[in-house]
């Protein structure tokens, strides 16, 4: 039922609005509002209640594993939420003055050295609210650093097949063509065909390392000296960065500038789709062209750097400074780490992920590189089981839900058929670990005796299998109270 | 320290099972030479009670204003049941819902958002929102080009938000849009059709048209939209939402109405925090849907025709269509759009068109009493929503640092934004502001501008 079917004409919450409309009315007739938007009519309780009871119709990491490769799905701690809704914090208008923002503006910066040292890059910007948008970022200052130095035939990003689809997304919506490159059998990047895709028209390279191939890309070296050559630039989609945090820094591969995305790798909330933050790092080259703002720490005072500090700066991507309630949650999270922490969070997660490949391929699932250590995620394909079978990812990915278990990321990436990319994160408990390898040995067996049970999953859940394809060919994306 | 559960004991059942002797073993196909196991600027671990100590200094240092600044982010009362329910872990800890059948619960939220949302603006279609208002414009800016086909170029009046239109300039320079910036009447503070006439030769994709504008002022948006209309041009309309409650809403502006409403949704139940996060909404007709980008929830029925909510429209999204998508964004601002949701629910209209109302009045009663003091007055002589500009007859950034030491935060300085504007100061009293609220800042500045 929908929080408008709820509604009742005139029914009326009194504590929350002003108790009366006011005498004082100037906006102009030509200019009024004539018709009541369809905002629901319900009680503080209905309110309530029905988004409770919504609530609970969602998997979430408070009350299931949530192995979704690539999305770092891991325990998001209390503390970090509670601290970064001290009253104060949440008051502070973003125009009010720097010296009434002194205390937060240190976490910012703190946060911004931190980050430096973890990815081994010159300086950071806070600004990027999630990694799309950190890739955005990134882009357009490659372009800045080219048409700075005059070169402007540089009219190509090279992007490697297993990328997230931001990846060419970015590339485009920042002007360019994006150059795809293949993988190969071992998982890592074809060096011939970027040898071949690298030249006078390359403004750079975009990399995820560990790539979503679950696999860390061994010859990075080799390729940031392939790409510098040719005078591209490097960008590193630190989407993975918690498989190597501690161990490996992006800066120390070769890269110019980076993305890192705190909604993952620093534990702040996925929220159902966002919001997120996603701090830009830069080499010495690019620092120039880094977003604003940035907090700088003068004399013992911390204040926003502007444009007049910046003439270079590629501009502002955001109204005020960027999702800076998230930022305070990552710091937060750092803080409660430090670096002893910090080191552990790979390893873990590493562990984590090799310990699940290694039992699932007892099992005899399929995993897509035999001969590769996982990083913090790895695939299994389904290749055989769907030719045998006719039982898919999609298939098992729905049948997991039915055993209490978030499904990982299927059909992602593209080049792996039927795959399943499993993330299990390092704050998962081996014990938990056991129950998905249990569920998934039920479903291999399943898959033998009552293929046709497997393939009609979910069965549990609130709702049977959803019609997407209905839901876009029949296109009902707003409510309409006449029906 | 990190928030990892395992033993000794697991550690050593886990390395037996994958065959490696150790941890470390695991790494042993990244090349040595770039294993770097230094952190110097990561200070040591802190317990949860030394960080609630620090970040309890922290935010004390801070402290509390009375805020008298808008500028594009609003103080409004957030019920107290908008958080309670938002940050309960179903929602504050789930992935975007790709799942539908383990994500119903998001996803017929999101459904009711767009619903809201659609009607508040007037218009057909909504997504499930962008980062925030400034890239919602940007947004709306290639979308227009998109569907245009013939311009590049977008006309922005400068009664934009500034921060606005440089976002705008920042994320469309990349694909060789032109930003062409349409003055203002300086007596008015509007946008006119005389301004608007230089460009009737040109050809534009869109014109974009604030209600209200950066400086609270009301614009003429009938006019302005058929006058886009007129040359082919789409109209993008930039709105506050807590301002549709008593406003003519985008959909009904001129003889077709605005084509893409897009606008800054934290006045619905977003803490200030800041700056962020917030969130962009993005509302469009029906006919344009298939241009917007964002992610989109439809109504659709499960296997045994049970109601049902889905993602969809996906092949617009970088998931499916890669360098073919509409946009990059992939997380969006979900939570937000969550508490905008359930704010939304508790005002329901006439509790938002009250809060309207209010800060309509109180803005207007603060104006009135200010404009009494000597050296006062105001700066345009248009109708304005909840925010206005005051000219001062001595430095305004003086007298801010005075009211600042009463504890008031008394505005936004103008010439920050506009040079030419100056010891102007951007003011806004929302619901929150009290008479006796008003009466304390008409006091401070009077002692202000005497002392
Ligand atoms: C490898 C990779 N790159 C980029 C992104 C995009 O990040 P965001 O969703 O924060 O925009 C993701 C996240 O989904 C990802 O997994």
């Amino acid at each position: 039922m929908l929080i408008f079917e709820h509604s009742r004409k005139n029914r009326r919450n009194y504590s929350q609005a002003p108790a009366a409309r006011p005498a004082r009315n100037n906006i102009p007739d030509n200019l009024k509002r004539r018709s009541i938007p369809l905002l629901p009519e319900v009680s503080e309780m209905d309110t309530v209640r029905h988004y409770t009871r919504l609530s609970q119709k969602n998997f979430s990491i408070d009350t299931e594993f949530y192995p979704l490769g690539s999305c770092t799905m891991k325990y998001n701690p209390r503390a970090c939420n509670a601290l970064a809704m001290l009253p104060q914090f949440l008051s502070r208008h973003p125009l009010a003055p720097e010296d009434t923002g002194q205390g937060f503006l240190a976490c910012m910066y703190e946060l911004q050295e931190i980050l430096k040292d973890v990815t081994g890059m010159a300086a950071v910007s806070l600004t990027s609210m999630a990694g799309a948008q950190g890739e955005l970022i990134g882009i357009t200052m490659i372009r800045a650093y080219h048409e700075a130095r005059g070169d402007t035939g540089r009219t190509e990003v090279i992007i490697p097949d297993a990328a997230h689809g931001t990846n060419p997304a970015t590339a485009v919506m920042s002007g360019y063509k994006v150059i795809e490159i293949p993988t190969n059998r071992d998982g890592d990047v074809d060096m011939d065909a970027l040898k071949a895709a690298v030249g006078p028209r390359t403004a750079g390279l975009m990399l995820t390392n560990p790539s979503t191939l679950g696999v860390f890309e061994k010859k990075v070296a080799e390729m940031s000296r392939i790409v510098h050559e040719a005078g591209g630039l490097l960008y590193y989609d630190g989407a993975n960065l918690n498989a190597v945090l501690g161990k490996v820094k992006p800066g120390d591969m070769g890269f110019d500038v980076i993305h890192m995305n705190l909604h993952k790798t620093f534990s702040t909330p996925h929220g159902g789709g966002g919001p997120g933050a996603a701090p830009v790092g830069v080499a010495d080259c690019l620092l120039p062209y880094l977003p604003i703002p940035i907090v700088a720490h003068e004399q013992g005072v911390y204040r926003w750097l502007t444009e007049k500090d910046r003439p270079q700066s590629i501009g502002r991507l955001s109204a005020h400074m960027g999702n800076a309630g998230v930022l305070l949650r990552a710091y937060i999270y750092v803080r409660l780490l430090g670096a002893e922490g910090m080191f552990r969070i790979a390893e873990y997660a590493t562990l984590n992920a090799n310990y699940l490949m290694a039992e699932l391929r007892k099992l005899g699932f399929e995993i897509a590189y035999p001969d590769r250590r996982a990083s913090h995620e790895f695939i299994v394909t389904m290749k055989e089981i769907k030719d045998r079978t006719g039982v898919t990812a999609m298939h098992l990915a729905k049948r997991l839900l039915d055993k209490g278990f978030h499904a990982p990321t299927v059909y992602f990436p593209l080049l792996v058929p039927e795959c399943l990319l499993i993330e299990p994160a390092e704050t998962e408990s081996k014990e938990t670990l056991d129950r998905f390898v249990v569920a998934m040995k039920e479903i291999l067996d399943e898959i033998d005796t009552q293929p046709e049970m497997v393939k009609a999953a979910p069965h549990n859940m609130p709702l049977r299998k959803i019609d997407d394809v209905k839901a876009a060919r029949e296109l009902d994306l707003v409510w309409n109270p006449a029906g | 320290m990190p928030f990892i559960p395992h033993t000794e004991e697991d550690v050593a059942e886990m390395l037996a099972s994958i065959g490696a002797a150790s941890i470390d073993e695991l790494f042993d196909e990244i090349p040595t030479e770039l294993k770097n196991g230094q952190l110097t600027q990561v200070p040591v671990g802190m317990s949860e009670m030394e960080i609630s100590r620090l970040m309890y200094e922290r935010a004390q240092q801070d402290g509390f204003y009375l805020s008298f600044i808008g500028a594009g982010a609003y103080e409004h009362h957030i019920p107290a049941a908008v958080w309670q329910i938002t940050t309960r872990g179903e929602f504050y800890s789930s992935y975007t819902p790709y799942q539908a059948e383990a994500s119903q619960g998001t996803l017929q939220l999101l459904y009711e958002y767009q619903t809201m949302m659609a009607s508040l603006t007037g218009m057909d279609v909504s997504n499930a929102s962008l980062y925030d208002g400034a890239s919602a414009l940007a947004e709306a800016a290639l979308m227009a080009v998109r569907q245009h086909k013939s311009s590049r170029r977008i006309l922005i009046p400068q009664t934009v938000h500034p921060v606005y239109r440089r976002v705008v300039r920042t994320i469309v320079r990349n694909q060789a849009i032109e930003v062409v910036e349409v003055p203002y009447d300086p007596a008015t503070g509007q946008v006119t059709i005389d301004q608007l006439d230089q460009f009737a030769q040109e050809e534009f994709a869109a014109l974009i048209i604030p209600q209200p504008n950066f400086f609270g002022v009301l614009e003429q948006v009938d006019m302005l939209a058929d006058w886009a209309h007129d040359k082919q041009s789409l109209a993008i309309a930039v709105v506050n939402p807590t301002a549709l409650a008593m406003l003519k809403p985008p959909g009904e502006w001129g003889r077709q109405g605005a084509d893409i409403a897009v606008g800054e949704g934290q006045p619905l139940g977003i803490p200030l925090s800041s700056g962020g996060p917030y969130f962009g909404f993005m509302a469009c007709k029906q006919e344009l849907v298939r241009q917007m980008p964002g992610r989109i929830i439809g109504r659709t029925t499960d296997l045994e025709g049970k109601e049902g909510f889905a993602l969809t429209l996906q092949a617009r999204e970088q998931h499916i269509r890669r360098s073919k998508a509409t946009s990059n964004i992939c997380t969006n601002q979900g939570l937000m759009v969550t508490a905008a949701t359930i704010y939304m629910s508790l005002l329901g209209p006439e509790g938002l068109y009250r809060v309207a109302a209010q800060s309509h009045a109180n803005t207007l009663a603060l104006v009135e009493r200010l404009e009494k003091l000597p050296g006062v007055k105001k700066a345009f002589h248009s109708p304005f929503f909840h925010e206005a500009v005051l000219q001062l007859s001595v430095p305004a950034d003086q007298v801010l640092d005075k009211l600042r030491a009463q504890g008031v935060l008394g505005g936004v300085l103008l010439e920050n934004y506009y040079p030419d504007l100056k010891n102007m100061l951007l003011i806004c009293a929302t619901e929150t502001k009290t008479a006796e609220d008003l009466d304390k800042y008409t006091e401070v500045l009077q002692q202000a501008l005497t002392a």
